[in-house]
This record gives structure tokens, C-alpha cells and sequence, in this order.
């Protein structure tokens, strides 16, 4: 009888694996909140909740008056090119450097692999932050940057799926004696096109919400706007910036989405 | 056996120029917008700025105290992200729960009740809201609210993340096989108790399996949130930058690089081990 009654087990063991990565998940999360001194029980509190409630109330009604609402129309055009600037650039950097990152084995590819790499994992805003000092304020300094950190991301995709292409197509056409650049532009990349034309589309929809932001540190922009009435605590043109941005984020999705579809139909 | 000049040009040649010369025509107006000059880095005043900033890079800093300020706001960038993605979770449970169709007890027998069906609407278009904010915009807000700080960056981390959380686990709590948690609610089961015995075990490694990924995407976003004034590793690099001190820009951003491709390493062992 009592066979059927077990305990349950315990709650930790020293051999169980998921106990040992709860704990150690538990304690970080411990120690972030102890050591960061959030005091959000502060920010709780009526009367910072009701400070905050007034805050929000300065967003509404928002600016629509024309004058306004054409310069916002400009700076979200002004973001959308950045954006699709940046990207074709990238893509275009992407296929130049994702050729040496798939060949064979040897020190030009791994070389490759570690500056694609590089360039991917700094962001977008802090290579922005980096090329205002050469390239000055203003929408460029921030189409380099997404253009910069796009081709590191797009380099490493472009590399995996060039490798992956068959290589049945490019034998033959090397057989009847056709060079390497014939090779690539008429066997491997009809071959993979689609699927680079995919990756890009993809990587815009995430520039367009990078350029959105790029322009807090003065790289031109919706950002630029929105960093400039919001410093001036003019909230109502805030909200409208703000509107815009995640318009033209819906619009661009919508876009990529349709064009993908269109696409691989 | 030669072959003709005929037989050797691209036979497609007359369509490939005219897509090239018309999608040069559509790139005109993009790059005046973007004031796509080039030819202005290559001037000898930029150059000679652009030289002294990368010379300074070298020697990287690697003094004693900036090293250690440099651990110290490292950590700071880890605890900021780990504490956002913990409130996000707090956020985005509850907004899952309400979310999900798959717990819902009226669509058992054909269609979900028009409250429930509201309810779960309304969740949805909250998280939509909550995710497209950009984390920087909430941020700068934040930053207005509560003072410069780490506090304005974990909201603004809890409050992006909650709605990308949320958005994805019910996705990935829809897309599993509903028929467990069917049958416990068409027998009495409640729904926290189908979500436990049903949902729950069915989908445990792929939830986490995501949450550790937003973890590693956390810590990069907690960099640049530090540009605004958020606290951490962004925070010491913004002040480097405007100082043109190059040889603590060049130290912090190899910090940087380590840091991520660490979190990246730990993120794809853990979802390994989760299988």
C-alpha cells in the first residue's frame, strides 16, 4: 500500500542537471536586480504614477498641422532611404565578401569569416556613432552605418547559401571550359538568387526600424526629429514623430511581405 | 572548335540592361535623400580627423582603473538586460495566458464566444503595440520619466521584449498539438491546470529555448540603449567617443565583440542541451 504513496522528488539534487541551470538562472537575475538599485518600488508610488500620467497626457492631441506633418513626411522619407540605401549597399558589399568567405579551406576564408563577423557583431548605432566623426552629421553617416553592419550580416548568409548551392550546373559550364566569373554569374547565382533576394528583403524590414532610431545619436532621420522635440519637451510634435514611426514600420513590413510572397510564388 | 562572338553573348542582354538602367533611375531620388556623398570622406580635412581617431586606437587602454570601471559597467550592461527580459517575462505571461486560443473553453464545441474572442484580440494588439516601439524610443521616454539610469533601460527591455515574448509564445503554444489540452478542459479540467498538464510539458524546451535567445539579443540591445543615457557599456562608450579617446573606444568595443560572441556561444549550448 504504502509502495504507492512515494515521496516526490526532491526539489534539488546535486546530479540533476536542469536544478544546477534553474539555480544558476535564479541568481543572476538575484544579483542583477541587487546590484543595478533599481528602486522601482519607488516608481510605484502614487505620486510618480501620477507624474507619469501627466507626462503621457502632454503626447495627445498630436501635432497635425500640415507644416508639421510635411516635415515628419520628409524625415520619414529621409529614414526610408537610408534604409534601402543602406540595405542595397550591404548587399551588394554582402555578395563581394561572401565569395571569399565559401571557398575551400584556407586563411582567405577564415580571415573573411572573422572580419564578416566583426563587422555584425558591433551595432548599427554605435558604427553610426563611430562615422559621425568622419562622415559628418546628417543621413550618410547612418546609411554607412546600416550599410556596414547589414554587409557583416548579410556576408555570413550570402557565404551559407552559396555553399549550399548544387554544384551540378557550375561543373558542367567549368567543363565546357567557361572561367570563374561565367561560372558564378550563369550557374551559381540564378541558383541562389531568390534565396539572397529573401535574405535582403528580410534584413530591410529590420534596417527600417534601425534607421528609424539612428538618429538619436545625430544620424539624420525620423530619430533626428524625434530626439530634437523631445529634448525641447514638445510632446505633442514627439507624438506625431512617433505615429510616423510606426506607420512607415507597418508600411515597409506590408511591402517586404507582398514582395517576398511575390517572390518565391 | 571556335566558337562565334554571336553565340558566346548573353542572350538575355537587352532585359538585363534595361532592369539596370531603370533601377539606376529609381535609385537617383534615394541617394540625394541621403546626401550619398562619398567623395566628402575622401576630403583632406575628414581625413586627417578620421586618421588621428583610428591612430589613437592603438594602443588600446588597458589601465588598471579603467579596467576595472570597464568589468564594472560590463556587468551592468548583463544585469541590465537580465533584469529586463525577467520583468518582460512578468509581462508577457500573463498576456500569453489571455492570448492563447488553444485554453480557450468556448472554442471547444466550434466557435470562441464574442467576449473571449474580444479579450483575446485586444491582448493581441497590445503586444503588437508594445513590440513595434522601437526599445531606444521607449528608453528616451523612460529616461524622461525616471531620471539617466539603469531603471530606464530595464523598463524600456521589459516592455519590448514583454510584447515580443508574449507574441511568440502563444504562436509556439497555438502551433503544437491542442488535442492533451482539449481533453483535459472537455473534462473539467481549468484552464490553468490544462496549461500546466497540457500546454506547458508539450512545449517547455522550445519556450525557453526562445526565451535564451532573446537573452543574448537583450545584452546587445542593452549596449545601445546605454547611448541614451541608459547606464553600462554604452554609456562609457557615447563619453569615449565625444572625448576622441580612441584607445578606451577600441578597448571597450573588443569588450563588446567578446561579450557578445559569449552570449552567443552560451545561448546555442543552452538550446542545445534543451535539444
Amino acid at each position: 500500500m504504502d509502495k504507492q504513496h512515494r515521496l516526490p522528488p526532491p526539489l534539488f539534487s546535486a546530479r540533476c542537471r536542469a536544478c544546477w541551470l534553474v539555480a544558476g538562472v535564479v541568481a543572476l537575475v538575484v544579483a542583477s536586480f541587487l546590484s543595478l538599485d533599481l528602486r522601482l518600488a519607488a516608481f510605484a508610488s502614487g505620486e510618480s504614477l501620477a507624474s507619469m500620467g501627466r507626462f503621457l497626457g502632454e503626447f495627445l492631441p498630436p501635432d497635425l498641422r500640415p507644416a508639421f506633418v510635411g516635415r515628419v513626411v520628409a524625415g520619414a522619407w529621409e529614414t526610408l532611404a537610408m534604409s534601402a540605401l543602406g540595405t542595397l549597399l550591404a548587399a551588394l558589399l554582402g555578395v563581394l565578401m561572401a565569395l571569399p568567405a565559401s571557398r575551400a579551406r584556407g586563411p582567405v576564408r577564415a580571415g573573411m569569416r572573422l572580419l564578416l563577423n566583426a563587422l555584425r557583431s558591433v551595432p548599427e548605432l554605435v558604427w553610426a556613432a563611430m562615422l559621425l566623426i568622419s562622415a559628418g552629421l546628417g543621413p550618410f553617416a547612418g546609411t554607412l552605418a546600416l550599410a556596414i553592419h547589414t554587409s557583416g550580416v548579410l556576408g555570413r548568409l550570402f557565404a551559407e547559401a552559396i555553399e549550399n548551392a548544387p554544384p551540378g550546373p557550375g561543373a558542367a559550364l567549368r567543363a565546357q571550359g567557361a572561367g570563374t566569373v561565367r561560372v558564378f554569374l550563369y550557374a551559381t547565382l540564378p541558383q541562389v538568387l531568390p534565396q539572397l533576394m529573401s535574405y535582403t528583403l528580410y534584413r530591410w524590414e529590420n534596417n527600417i526600424r534601425a534607421a528609424a532610431v539612428l538618429g538619436v545619436v545625430g544620424a539624420g532621420g525620423l530619430g533626428q526629429l524625434l530626439m530634437f522635440h523631445m529634448g525641447l519637451f514638445q510632446m505633442d510634435k514627439t507624438a506625431t514623430v512617433l505615429i510616423a514611426m510606426l506607420v512607415l514600420v507597418a508600411l515597409v513590413d506590408g511591402a517586404s511581405f507582398a514582395l517576398r510572397r511575390w517572390l518565391t510564388r | 572548335m571556335p566558337v562565334n562572338a554571336a553565340a558566346r553573348r548573353d542572350p538575355a542582354w537587352l532585359g538585363r540592361l534595361g532592369l539596370a538602367s531603370a533601377a539606376l533611375v529609381l535609385l537617383w531620388p534615394l541617394l540625394v535623400a541621403t546626401e550619398f556623398k562619398p567623395w566628402l570622406l575622401l576630403e583632406p580635412d575628414s581625413l586627417r580627423v578620421t586618421g588621428r581617431f583610428l591612430g589613437s586606437f592603438l594602443p588600446p587602454a588597458l589601465g588598471g582603473e579603467f579596467l576595472w570601471m570597464l568589468a564594472r559597467e560590463t556587468w551592468r550592461t548583463v544585469a541590465i538586460a537580465t533584469a529586463g527580459v525577467a520583468l518582460a517575462l512578468l509581462l508577457a505571461v500573463p498576456l500569453t495566458l489571455a492570448a492563447t486560443r488553444a485554453l480557450s473553453v468556448s472554442a471547444l464545441s466550434g466557435r470562441m464566444a464574442a467576449l473571449p474572442y474580444a479579450v483575446r484580440q485586444a491582448v493581441r494588439l497590445l503586444l503588437i503595440v508594445l513590440r513595434s516601439m522601437p526599445e531606444l524610443v521607449w528608453a528616451l521616454v523612460f529616461v524622461r520619466v525616471v531620471g539617466l539610469g539603469p531603471a530606464a533601460g530595464v523598463l524600456a527591455i521589459a516592455l519590448t521584449y514583454g510584447g515580443m515574448l508574449g507574441k511568440v509564445y502563444a504562436e509556439i503554444l497555438e502551433s503544437g498539438d491542442a488535442q492533451v489540452t482539449q481533453t483535459l478542459l472537455r473534462n473539467g479540467a481549468s484552464r490553468l491546470q490544462a496549461f500546466f498538464y497540457g500546454l506547458l510539458p508539450q512545449n517547455a524546451a522550445e519556450l525557453t529555448s526562445y526565451t535564451v535567445y532573446r537573452w543574448e539579443c537583450a545584452i546587445r540591445s542593452s549596449v545601445v540603449l546605454g547611448f541614451v543615457g541608459a547606464g553600462g557599456l554604452g554609456q562609457q562608450m557615447d563619453s569615449s567617443m565625444k572625448m576622441f579617446a580612441g584607445g578606451e573606444v577600441a578597448t571597450m568595443l573588443l569588450v563588446f565583440v567578446a561579450l557578445v560572441a559569449l552570449a552567443d556561444r552560451l545561448s546555442a549550448a543552452l538550446r542545445r542541451a534543451l535539444g
